[in-house]
């Protein structure tokens, strides 16, 4: 129980979050949109780990989200730099034309 | 450990020589560190004690030492491998760094004993990759298959995140030597969110090592990236990840056995059969190099299954991983060099064997070895992966990977017979290699028939 709320409906939340964030990205078509579904993702466990660390009175779950964060905002920048890379060579972002490698 | 820090200092190295101009001398003291890390932990290997560093995070043990020591040969060979992909591009220096980030990340991977450096080992691993696999800015196949690896690769991690915090929700700690003695003490009442956080590691893993059904990325970004990078992709990483595997699944989760054996044998049955098949349809050889890898994925994991059961030793899949690196590296040095001026399809191999006779006689035991022919090194590994299942419970996956390595003995023998029994279209044209990579495809083919021909000099140093 964190402030009276049982632990079960911070789980039922982040893993809503979490499932919107992975249909997103398999069926979104906008690259951008792509990497925001990633962000949700990540942050739908940063959720879980922030109130299991409250459950439990343990601070190495809020650790581990700064490096989550971290991590994530390494990824996008990789990411950003890919897609800037593939519009200048494409004019476009859009991930149905990314399909040079399927047979 | 040292050794760890020694490549991370030769990654800052690698950064500033652009600045202080020395980036012609940046090749031989990459190889001279990568040397000295690998003497170092020949000498941690000697002491056998394992210490642990930052709050019992990262732990030197000898399975560690062993794979980081497989991954660091792998290295050396692929560096020099990678000489003149090196000195093409204009940001030579960046690509060194990210290289030798990435082997970080993987000598990592080998050695964790938390969940926080298992993924920030898989992070530090993978990020330098994306950027590689995207690295000839120019084609758009090379950007795409960046792109794909991003997406799929923090896909996965999102994953293996969740899995981890429900893990750390049920046990209270990321420390795995904990939650191993979590399970054995709570057996009875596990909550299910913990379970369903193993599956989602698991899940996330074989995204990692490209295990059918989450397979689907792997042909792509193999075809799409520079060939050399692939190389790079398909033994430094691959070894690394199921150093990881192994230490998460045999070690950790191995209270809970029964809830993932089951999962895990599917996962490699489907692997076997669908990467064997598609491989037998492809035309290029590098995405057929992809599909094989798969399949060699689905071997390590059998280990794994199999060590559980039995609780053999882990040689088999030492020997496994150091006997396919080294075959890959001579497949796709030899695929680097007959494809450079042509396309990678199977037919530009087709009369290798009377143009350059000695390239043809190496590529001809990269495949035979790949296929698990004997006299080869990959004969052995897949009798040791046959050797441990055969006493357990998973017979009906023994006689399946037999068969599959039967339909597999084709699709490598397409491309011997393309180079042997095939005339090329234009005599003419030379294929020459330099110095440097035919002396490691030379060598490399030469480790792979010594440890074929007596596996014990393996074998006898990794069994503990």
């Amino acid at each position: 129980m964190i402030n009276g709320i049982s632990i079960n409906y911070y789980i039922l939340l982040s893993t809503v979050l979490f499932i919107i964030g992975a249909i997103g990205v398999m069926a979104r078509r906008n690259s951008i949109i792509i990497f925001m579904c990633v962000e949700l993702m990540l942050n739908a466990v940063n959720l879980l780990l922030v109130s299991f660390s409250t459950l439990h009175n343990d601070a190495t779950g809020q650790v581990f989200v700064f490096f989550i964060m971290a991590v994530a905002a390494a990824e996008v920048a990789v990411g950003l730099a890919i897609l800037s890379m593939i519009y200048r060579n494409l004019k476009t972002i859009d991930t149905d034309v990314l399909s040079k490698l399927k047979h | 450990m040292k050794g760890l820090l020694i490549i991370s200092g030769l990654g800052i190295i690698a950064m500033l020589a652009e600045i202080f101009k020395f980036k012609k001398a940046l090749f031989p003291i990459v190889l001279i560190g990568i040397i000295a890390a690998y003497a170092v932990n020949f000498m941690e290997w000697q002491t056998s004690t394992s210490i642990s560093y930052f709050d019992n995070m990262i732990s030197f043990d000898k399975i560690g030492i062993a794979f980081s020591g497989v991954i660091l040969v792998t290295a050396f060979l692929w560096f020099i491998l990678a000489n003149d992909y090196f000195e093409d591009s204009t940001n030579v220096v960046d690509h060194f760094a990210l290289v030798l980030f990435a082997l970080v990340g993987a000598v990592m991977l080998t050695a964790y004993r938390n969940m926080t450096t298992l993924f920030l080992g898989i992070e530090i691993m993978s990020i330098p990759l994306y950027v590689l696999a995207a690295s000839k800015k120019d084609n758009i196949k090379s950007n795409e298959a960046g792109f794909k690896y991003l997406i799929m690769g923090s896909f996965a991690s999102g994953f293996l995140l969740f899995g981890m915090a429900l893990v750390y929700g049920a046990s209270g700690s990321f420390d795995l030597s904990v939650i191993q003695s979590y399970i054995t003490n709570n057996s009875a009442n596990l909550p299910s969110f913990f379970y369903v956080g193993i599956v989602l590691i698991l899940i996330a893993m074989c995204f990692k090592v490209s295990a059918a059904p989450f397979h689907f990325w792997a042909p792509d970004v193999y075809e799409g990236s520079p060939t050399l990078i692939t190389a790079l992709m398909s033994t430094i990483v691959k070894t690394a990840a199921f150093a990881a595997i192994l230490r998460l699944f045999m070690i950790t989760f191995s209270g809970v056995s029964e809830l993932w054996t089951l999962i895990l044998a599917s996962i490699v049955a489907l692997s076997l059969i669908v990467a064997n098949f598609t491989a037998a349809m492809q035309s290029n050889v590098k995405r057929m190099l992809a599909y094989s890898s798969i399949s060699h994925a689905a071997f390590m994991l059998m280990v794994i299954l199999a060590n559980v059961r039995s609780n053999l030793s882990v040689s088999a899949i030492i020997y496994y991983s150091l006997a396919y690196s080294i075959g890959s590296i001579v497949a796709f040095g030899v695929l680097y060099n007959v494809a450079k001026n042509k396309n990678e399809d199977i037919s530009s191999f087709n009369g290798l064997g009377k143009k350059n006779p000695i390239l043809a006689f190496c590529m001809t035991v990269a495949m035979l070895s790949l296929a698990g022919i004997p006299i080869t090194s990959g004969f052995f590994a897949k009798y040791f992966v046959f050797a441990a299942l055969i006493g357990t419970g998973y017979k009906w996956l023994l006689i399946l990977a037999v068969l599959t390595s039967a339909i597999g003995v084709y699709y490598y023998l397409k491309v011997i017979i393309a180079m042997y029994f095939k005339s090329a279209e234009s005599v003419e044209e030379q294929i020459i290699v330099e110095k440097s990579q035919s002396t490691v495809i030379i060598l490399s083919t030469i480790v792979t028939l010594i440890i074929g021909i007596i596996p014990n000099v393996v074998i006898d140093i990794f069994s503990f």
